[in-house]
């Protein structure tokens, strides 16, 4: 019964598995960061393109899958840096136009429509000896360069005015943020498939930022539930019959789901340990005079805007409430 | 000319998406000023400043960063750039420590891990402003005012010369505007200059020299704050005059075709 698991076709399925567990979460994060969760999804919209192309011209559709998406995440960068549309609607934009083209390019390709199934869906178990050492050199280069490139990335993706005021060449880190993410759907359509690429880009993410506390630890948490759940997902798909790729998404999914609770208890556990701000400010008067009512409008007082809040003109002077006194301003 | 200035803006104009923002400023700042700009909502404060750190790019004009068009400058690290803090939060978590150590970033090359002086300066700068022991605490679990000070400590890791600062003091507690100010008094003994937006002067009063008033994207003051400190004297910060006017005039420029 076990032996399944050590038949050739599997190994190679645990491999690719792995690979994308790894890679996809990587990049995801900074994606995640930029609050650019979808953009995933658009590159591998445009990826059906991309395939497409390759089964019309009976060249390979990962290379040709890779070329495509490269060029339409630099055009996401571009559209989303010039501000010619905010970056939803670029992702909007070319997600449909990729997948469009996508469907009649291969019309032409007479029973490529099926062949496209494969990349839609993922089809692990078929993948070829050829195709997984190219999965691994690919995921290979995306982890390397999403983990050296960290405090680069990072600092970019976590504000990008500072990054550009220390002479970083922003859109550069950004445009290859954006091929990473495409040479990680193309590793990642053999597997789960473009249809649900983006999920192991972002689920393994959501997962560990509830325990995480800092971007590297995140990062690495979520790259360990992306293999995970890769190897458990292809695991199952093995006994059940079930198609591997939509296992692997669900099997996140259910990481989540489960550790979620957990994460909400560390969560405000940590949040109760936040010690309180010093909001008392040290040089502001407290009145000792009696005061006879609360001030509010229609009080009678006049009312000034100060700032936040709203001081009360009272005899000679103004003031604000503040906790249980008024503080003189 | 006995010492080169540290900022140098000349007839500077800078238009936003067809709306013309800023016009004729012509500003220069010493090696050690402190230079406040101060302003209403929209009168072109933050975008003299991003225009300054090269964020916004001139229409007309020049800026010059120690004495060098900031098109060829490339000393990013005597550049000290603090942004207003964005209410907006991260989709990821990073703890204080990490968005300090990106401050360091103009120092490092890619490739090379953090090096010791990268370490001794990250921490140097939390401590400076009093974040030291939060330092592994997520920035989004921290009050306003210390996520304020932590983007603080985030310029102060790249040991800067000019601080260029935007509202320090926005939504701030009173606490941490007088870590801030403190900080800066000690960058200011160490040799630092600072120019920095302020909404009012509050805890920063002491250490303002010169203020530069902005109206409707001109300079309209520029000189010592002794004519605001007897506004400020009894009533703790300074109100612009007509800080509630309209911003009509801005929206109607280009219509009028610059009459």
């Amino acid at each position: 019964m076990l032996d399944i698991l050590v038949s050739p076709f599997m190994l190679r399925a645990f491999l690719a598995a792995a690979v994308t567990g790894l890679s996809a979460p990587a990049v995801g994060t900074y994606l995640v960061q930029r609050r650019l969760s979808l953009m995933g999804d658009g590159i591998g919209h445009i990826c059906v393109t991309g395939v497409a192309l390759g089964l019309l011209t009976g060249t390979s559709p990962t290379v040709t899958a890779i070329l495509v998406a490269a060029a339409g995440a630099f055009l996401i960068e571009l559209i989303r840096s010039t501000g010619r549309a905010s970056g939803d609607v670029a992702l909007a934009l070319l997600f449909y136009g990729g997948i469009a083209g996508g469907l009649v390019l291969v019309s032409f390709a007479g029973n490529g429509a099926f062949a496209l199934q494969g990349y839609l869906f993922g089809s692990i178990t078929t993948i070829s000896v050829a195709d997984v050492w190219a999965a691994v050199a690919m995921a290979a280069v995306v982890i390397i360069l999403a983990l050296a490139l960290a405090p680069q990335l990072f600092a970019v993706a976590n504000d990008e005015d500072f990054a550009r005021s220390a002479g970083m060449p922003v859109r550069a880190y950004n445009v290859l943020i954006a091929v990473l993410a495409a040479v990680t759907i193309t590793v990642a359509m053999r597997t789960v498939g473009l249809l649900l690429v983006s999920a192991l880009m972002v689920i393994p993410v959501a997962t560990s930022q509830q325990f995480a506390r800092g971007f590297r630890v995140t990062m690495l948490g979520a790259m360990a539930a992306g293999a995970a759940a890769g190897l458990l997902g292809v695991t199952t798909s093995a006994f059940v019959d079930v198609p591997p790729g939509a296992t692997i998404v669900l099997v996140s999914l259910v990481g989540f789901a489960v550790t979620a609770p957990v994460g909400a208890v560390v969560n405000r556990r940590r949040r109760r340990r936040v010690p309180f701000p010093v909001e008392e400010p040290t040089h502001h008067l407290l009145v000792d005079e009696p005061h006879g009512h609360e001030h509010g409008p229609g009080c009678g007082h006049e009312a000034v805007e100060h700032g936040d809040h709203v001081d009360y003109i009272h005899g000679d002077h103004r003031h604000a409430v503040h906790g249980g006194h008024y503080d003189e301003h | 000319m006995t010492t080169a200035a540290v900022l140098t803006v000349d007839d500077l104009a800078v238009t936003l998406n067809g709306r013309p923002i800023l016009r004729d400023i012509d500003l220069r700042v010493q090696r050690g000023e402190v230079v406040a700009v101060l302003g209403a909502n929209g009168s072109g404060k933050s975008t003299l400043v991003k225009a300054v750190v090269g964020l916004h790019r001139p229409s007309r004009g020049e800026v010059r960063l120690f004495g060098t068009p900031l098109e060829e400058f490339r000393q990013w690290s005597r550049l000290g750039y603090v942004p207003q803090r964005s209410p907006v939060g991260q989709g990821v978590p990073a703890s204080a420590q990490e968005v300090v150590a990106s401050g360091r970033i103009s120092h490092r090359r890619p490739f090379v891990p953090m090096r010791r002086a990268d370490r001794a300066a990250v921490a140097r700068a939390l401590e400076a402003v009093g974040m030291g022991e939060r330092a592994r605490q997520p920035v989004g679990t921290l009050s306003g005012g210390q996520q304020q000070r932590v983007l603080m400590a985030r310029t102060l890791a790249a040991e800067p010369e000019l601080l260029v600062l935007d509202e320090p003091n926005a939504g701030v507690d009173l606490f941490s505007q007088e870590a801030i100010a403190q900080t800066l008094a000690d960058r200011l003994h160490d040799g630092a200059t600072v120019l920095v937006v302020l909404h009012e002067l509050g805890p920063f009063a002491p250490l303002i020299q010169r203020t530069v008033v902005l109206r409707e994207g001109r300079i309209v003051h520029d000189g010592s704050p002794d004519g605001l400190d007897a506004l400020m004297a009894d009533h703790g910060h300074h109100h612009l005059p007509r800080a509630r006017t309209p911003l009509v005039p801005e929206v109607q420029a280009p219509l009028e075709g610059g009459a």
